[in-house]
C-alpha cells in the first residue's frame, strides 16, 4: 500500500500524529489558532470509538483529560496562549500526580489576548514555569509538518514513558500553513503503550512506588486496584503526607525523573553545521527562515549552520555548549524577546558571543531579518 | 458488608473537627452504597479541595482528590471515558458553587450521569471561616466582620434551572432520609444533585452563636420540613426537604454512544 500523501495544515498534521499514537480521548475549548485540532478530532475520534468533548472552559478541558487518562486512555487537549494560562494549575496537578497527557499550545501573540491570528513564540518560558512550585516538564516543537506529526507521536510516547504532561509548542504559522505530509504506515514509528502494573488484584498496589528503572506502572481507574490520587504531597499509596522525608523524596523524584534523562528526551536537528563559524539556533516557524538563510550562505561558501531545537524543555545545555564551542558567534532566532536566548547564554562558555535575531510584531521572522543582525555581528555595518 | 469495610482504616483518624457534620454524610453515603449493593471497584469518588473533599481519601473506592472547584470537570473525563463506572462527587460550598460554579451548571446542562453531593455548611471551613456563596446575608464570617451583604444561591433552584434531572435536599439531622435520597440519586440515570445541610460548629456555629454541634444538628429539625408536609404548608418560611426534581432526559454518555454510531455510519458510507 502506497504511503498516504496529504496536503495539510500543521494543526491537521498534529491530529494525524495524535491518532497514529493512539489518542482516544480529547477535551477542548475553541481558541484561535488551535481550533482546527478540536474540529478535526470531533469528526475523527468517534468513528474510531474514541471520545471528544467540548468542555465549558479551558480549565475543565485540562481536568477532563486528566480524568480520562486515569481510566487508561491516551489523552490530549489543544489551546493557545490565554487558554494555556488557564490550564496551568491542572498541568501542575498532572505533574504532581504523574498522569500522562499531551497539551498542544499553538502560540499566537501575547501577553493577554495579544493577537489571536498572528504568530508568536512567547510562551516558551510559560511552558517551563507556568504552574507554581518546583516541577519538571517536557516541551517539544517542530518547524515542518512531517516533524509536527513525528513530534506529536513522540509527545505521547514520552508522556507514557515518564508519566508526565508533555507540551507541544507549535506556533500560528506552523499551525495554519499548508504543506506535504507523508502519513507513516502503522508500525513505522515506534509507539509507547501504557505500562500497567503486574501486581495481581487483592494485592496491595503502590501507585507511587517507582520500579528500579524509575518507571511507575499504572492501574486503570475502574480496574482491579483501588487507590488514591491527589495533588497534595503523597506517599507511595497516593495518600496525603507531610512527612519531611517523603515530601523531599517526592519532589526530587519529580525533578530527577526528567533531569536524569535529558540525553534520551532531547531532540534536535543539525543543518549545515559542520565547521560552522556562525551558529544559528532556532525552532518552530523561525527555524525555517534560519535554515533558508544558512542554505543560501553555504552556497556562497560561508561557514554558517543551524541547530534546530525539536525539544525546548528540558533544555539540552550540554549539547548546545558542545556544538557552539568553536563558533565565532551564536545567533538565536526566535519570535519573542529572547526566551531561548537566555538559555543559550547560560549554556555556552562565552555568553558575550550569543546574539538575538527576533521579531515580535506578529509577522514571521524572515531571512532578511536575520541577515540584518548577522551583518552587525560580522562587522559589515548596519 | 459492614460500613468499616468501605473505609481505608489505615488513613484514619480523619481530619474533621469534633461535631462536624461531614462524618455523618460519609456514613450516610456508605450506607447508601451498601444498600444498593454496588461493588467497590465500580465506584469512583472525585473531589475538589476543602473539608468536604477529604471524603475521597477515606473511602475504599477509586478516589481522585483534585483541584479546588474542578471535581466535576475531572469526573466528566472519568465518566465519559468509562461510562459503566458510578461517579460520586462530594463538594463543599466553594467547590460546588463558587470557584466550581461553572462546572456545576454545565454538568447539569449535559445531564451526565454523576451524583453531586453539595455539603452545605454555609462557610469555608478549611481556610478558617470565610463566608461562601451559600452563607446568605447577615452572617458573621472572618471576611464579613460587619455581616455579609451577599445573597446566597438556592442550590435546589440553581440545579433545577441548569438542567439537573434529580434534585433533592436533606440535612445531617435527617440521616435516614439522606441515605434514601443518596440511593435514589446514585441510581438515577443523569446528573443528580443532593444538597445536605451540615453543621460547622467550629467556624459557622461559634461565630454566629448557633451553639454546640448537637444544637446545630437539632436546629435542622426545626428550620426544615418535608415537601408536602402540613408543617411546610403552615409555615412556608421553613426550608423544604425531599425530592424536588426527578425527570428523564437523555444522558450525556448514552447520547455520545449514538454519536459514535452516526460517525461510523458516515465513515462507512
Amino acid at each position: 500500500m502506497a504511503r498516504k500523501v496529504r496536503f495539510v495544515q500543521g494543526n491537521e498534521a498534529c491530529v494525524e500524529g495524535a491518532l497514529y499514537a493512539g489518542l482516544s480521548f480529547y477535551a477542548g475549548y475553541p481558541i484561535t489558532p488551535s481550533t482546527e485540532i478540536a474540529e478535526l478530532l470531533a469528526e475523527r475520534l468517534p468513528a474510531r470509538g474514541g471520545r471528544f468533548i467540548q468542555m465549558e472552559d479551558e480549565i475543565a478541558s485540562m481536568c477532563a483529560i486528566i480524568g480520562a487518562s486515569l481510566t487508561g486512555n491516551k489523552v490530549m487537549t489543544a489551546t493557545s496562549g490565554p487558554g494555556f494560562s488557564l490550564k496551568q494549575e491542572a498541568i501542575g496537578y498532572a505533574c504532581m500526580a504523574e498522569i500522562p497527557c499531551v497539551i498542544v499550545n499553538v502560540q499566537r501573540g501575547g501577553p493577554s489576548t495579544g493577537n489571536p491570528t498572528h504568530v508568536g513564540q512567547g510562551d516558551i518560558n510559560q511552558a517551563r514555569w507556568g504552574t507554581h512550585g518546583d516541577h519538571n516538564i517536557i516541551a517539544l516543537t517542530a518547524s515542518n509538518h512531517q516533524d509536527v506529526f513525528a513530534m506529536t507521536v513522540e509527545a505521547f510516547n514520552m508522556a507514557e514513558t515518564y508519566r508526565t504532561p508533555v507540551v507541544l509548542l507549535f506556533d500560528e504559522v506552523i499551525g495554519h500553513m499548508r504543506e506535504k505530509l507523508l502519513v507513516p504506515e502503522p508500525g513505522e514509528l515506534p509507539l509507547v503503550e501504557r505500562l500497567r502494573t503486574s501486581v495481581p488484584k487483592d494485592v496491595d498496589y503502590h501507585p507511587y512506588l517507582p520500579r528500579e528503572d524509575g518507571r511507575l506502572p499504572m492501574s486503570d481507574f475502574g480496574g482491579e486496584h483501588r487507590y488514591n490520587v491527589t495533588g497534595l504531597y503523597h506517599d507511595m499509596w497516593g495518600f496525603p503526607t507531610s512527612n519531611p522525608k517523603m515530601v523531599s523524596e517526592l519532589l526530587r523524584h519529580l525533578i530527577d525523573k526528567i533531569d536524569n534523562r535529558v540525553h534520551e528526551i532531547t531532540r534536535h536537528k543539525e543543518h549545515f553545521l559542520e565547521g560552522a563559524r556562525y551558529v544559528l539556533i532556532s525552532y518552530g516557524a523561525s527555524a525555517r527562515s534560519a535554515i533558508h538563510l544558512a542554505r543560501e550562505r553555504r552556497a556562497r561558501g560561508e561557514r554558517i549552520g543551524v541547530i534546530e531545537l525539536q525539544s525546548l524543555w528540558p533544555f539540552p545545555r550540554e549539547m548546545i555548549r558542545e556544538k557552539c564551542r568553536e563558533a565565532k558567534a551564536v545567533l538565536v532566532v526566535e519570535m519573542n524577546m529572547g526566551q531561548m536566548l537566555a538559555q543559550v547564554r547560560a549554556a555556552v562558555a562565552d555568553p558575550e558571543k550569543v546574539f538575538l535575531a527576533n521579531r515580535v510584531d506578529g509577522k514571521l521572522i524572515a531571512p532578511a531579518d536575520i541577515k540584518q543582525v548577522l551583518r552587525v555581528i560580522q562587522g559589515r555595518g548596519v | 458488608m459492614a460500613i468499616q469495610d468501605y473505609i481505608r482504616q489505615r488513613f484514619f483518624p480523619h481530619l474533621w473537627c469534633p461535631g462536624c457534620g461531614h462524618g455523618i454524610i460519609l456514613n450516610n453515603l456508605l450506607h447508601a452504597v451498601d444498600e444498593l449493593g454496588l461493588a467497590k471497584n465500580d465506584i469512583v469518588v472525585t473531589s475538589g479541595i476543602g473539608c468536604s473533599a477529604r471524603i475521597s481519601g477515606y473511602v475504599d473506592f477509586h478516589t481522585l482528590h483534585t483541584l479546588h472547584g474542578r471535581a466535576l470537570a475531572f469526573a466528566t473525563g472519568v465518566k465519559l471515558s468509562r461510562p459503566e463506572l458510578t461517579l460520586i462527587v462530594p463538594m463543599g460550598d466553594g467547590d460546588a458553587l463558587a470557584i466550581g460554579g461553572n462546572h456545576f451548571i454545565h454538568a447539569a446542562r449535559r445531564n451526565i450521569d454523576i451524583t453531586a453531593i453539595v455539603m452545605n455548611n454555609r462557610i469555608y471551613g478549611m481556610t478558617g471561616g470565610q463566608f461562601s456563596p451559600l452563607s446568605g446575608p447577615g452572617i458573621l464570617a472572618t471576611t464579613a466582620p460587619y455581616r455579609t451583604i451577599d445573597p446566597n444561591f438556592d442550590v435546589v433552584e440553581l440545579a433545577r434551572a441548569a438542567g439537573a434531572t434529580f434534585v433533592a435536599r436533606s440535612t445531617t439531622y435527617h440521616a435516614l432520609e439522606t441515605i434514601d435520597l443518596l440511593k435514589r440519586a446514585i441510581s438515577h440515570k443523569g446528573f443528580a444533585v443532593v444538597e445536605i445541610l451540615t453543621q460547622c460548629p467550629t467556624y459557622y456555629g461559634r461565630k454566629n452563636k448557633e451553639g454546640e454541634a448537637a444544637e446545630m444538628i437539632e436546629r435542622y429539625k426545626h428550620i426544615t420540613a418535608k415537601i408536602g408536609s402540613k408543617a411546610l404548608e403552615e409555615n412556608p418560611a421553613l426550608i423544604p426537604r425531599g425530592v424536588f426534581v426527578e425527570v428523564g432526559r437523555p444522558e450525556y454518555c448514552e447520547a455520545y454512544e449514538e454519536v459514535i454510531v452516526r460517525a461510523r455510519q458516515e465513515v462507512a458510507a
